[in-house]
């Protein structure tokens, strides 16, 4: 039973997600993907302020050696510049419903 | 046999018939039809607002609320813009370096020629704005260009919309495929949501004129820069053209485009052109 409970908890531990610090490395990846779709968006003349805004608090975090701000300001950085890709694939289309005919 | 060749003959007609119905449909949705556009444009808005003189659709929110008009007719009195205006006719009569004046780049030595701009230059293949000939102007004369969003233009325009008020707005567009296809892309600016809040400039100046986005009362597309430069009381100061497009992006969280890009300049093309035969009025006061 005792041994059993051991293999329980080792497992567990095993299986559950990773609570460390971020460092460096984590954040270079994050933000090289965040800054890839951010240029990819601003090609497509569909930038959006919010997105050079947290790339530049992913970078101050950076900077000041806080990496996990860093990473999570470049995630957020990432998924609005996703956004705005989106954005200006669908209105490619879409602006078409608005015209006045 | 010959019945069932008959039917199906038909059959076959009658399919070839709508599909060359639905192919010219396609075309027509297709096919860039200024005039129509204007139509439908200034049909729009008469209609939605069926008790606002036509000619005051270019006093922006003035025309959409009677309180605010009132207030506006007693502040022209003693306009805020008349600083720029005072400064735009000695900027325009002051000579250049070389002794020439903005007189000499434009038809009719410059006065009364607002309500002509922007135009579509067949040599040069794009539109042309009345700030971009001004700068074009003083780079020609030997001086360093204006900043686009900076008083000094705002005062030269300030000037020559001055010469040209009452004037109906009359803007040309030739017959010429690449100024189809930059109206048309102005059109497409002017439809397309952008920025974080996802919004179109229509999405104000189309779906909300004379409803309050927060403390402003919007304006109607129809005629908006026919009033412009515009003194603004929330810049505490003048605002060009190019100055109210960057705002307007920002606002919507958009990163704005430099002043004077092919799709500002085509924009104003698009929503010039549909303002056709309305007066200009800048420039303009607005809260």
């Amino acid at each position: 039973m005792k041994r059993s409970l051991a293999l329980a908890m080792l497992l567990a531990l095993s299986l559950a997600p990773s609570a460390r610090a971020a460092d460096e490395a984590d954040y270079k990846a994050a933000y090289a993907a965040a800054e890839a779709a951010s240029k990819e968006a601003a090609g497509l003349r569909n930038q959006w302020t919010v997105t050079v805004s947290a790339l530049a608090a992913a970078k101050k975090a950076a900077d000041g050696g806080d990496f996990d701000r860093a990473v999570a300001a470049a995630k957020e950085a990432e998924a609005l510049a996703q956004a705005s890709l989106f954005q200006a694939k669908t209105e490619k289309e879409a602006w078409k419903a608005m015209e006045i005919r | 046999m010959k019945q069932r060749a008959t039917i199906l003959l038909g059959s076959a007609f009658v399919a070839l018939a709508a599909l060359a119905f639905a192919a010219t449909r396609v075309v027509a949705a297709d096919k860039v039809d200024p005039v129509a556009d204007a139509k439908a444009f200034q049909n729009f808005f008469f209609q939605k607002f069926p008790d606002v003189k036509h000619e005051d659709f270019v006093n922006g929110p003035y025309s959409m609320n009677e309180d605010m008009k009132r207030q506006w007719q007693e502040k022209e009195e003693f306009p805020p813009y008349e600083f720029a205006l005072d400064a735009g006719k000695e900027m325009f009569s002051t000579p250049f370096k070389n002794g020439k004046t903005y007189a000499d780049c434009f038809p009719n030595g410059g006065i009364g020629i607002r309500q002509n701009y922007p135009y579509f230059d067949t040599k040069e293949g794009k539109v042309i704005t009345l700030e971009l000939a001004l700068s074009r102007c003083r780079e020609a004369n030997g001086e360093a260009p204006y900043s686009y969003v900076k008083d000094e233009m705002a005062s030269l325009t300030a000037y020559m919309a001055y010469t040209s008020r009452g004037k109906p707005m009359d803007i040309k567009i030739p017959d010429d495929p690449r100024a189809l296809a930059a109206f048309e892309n102005g059109k497409r600016y002017f439809y397309t949501r952008r920025g974080q809040m996802n919004f179109s400039c229509a999405s104000c100046h189309v779906q909300s004129p004379g409803e309050r986005i927060r403390a402003e009362t919007l304006a109607p597309a129809l005629g908006i820069l026919n009033a412009m430069p515009i003194y603004r009381s929330e810049w505490s100061g003048m605002g060009t053209t190019s100055r109210r497009f960057v705002t307007c992006n920002s606002q919507t969280r958009a990163v704005p485009l430099e002043p004077q890009s092919d799709e500002y300049r085509d924009v104003e093309y698009f929503l010039s052109y549909v303002a056709n035969g309305l007066p200009i009025s800048g420039p303009g006061a607005r809260p």
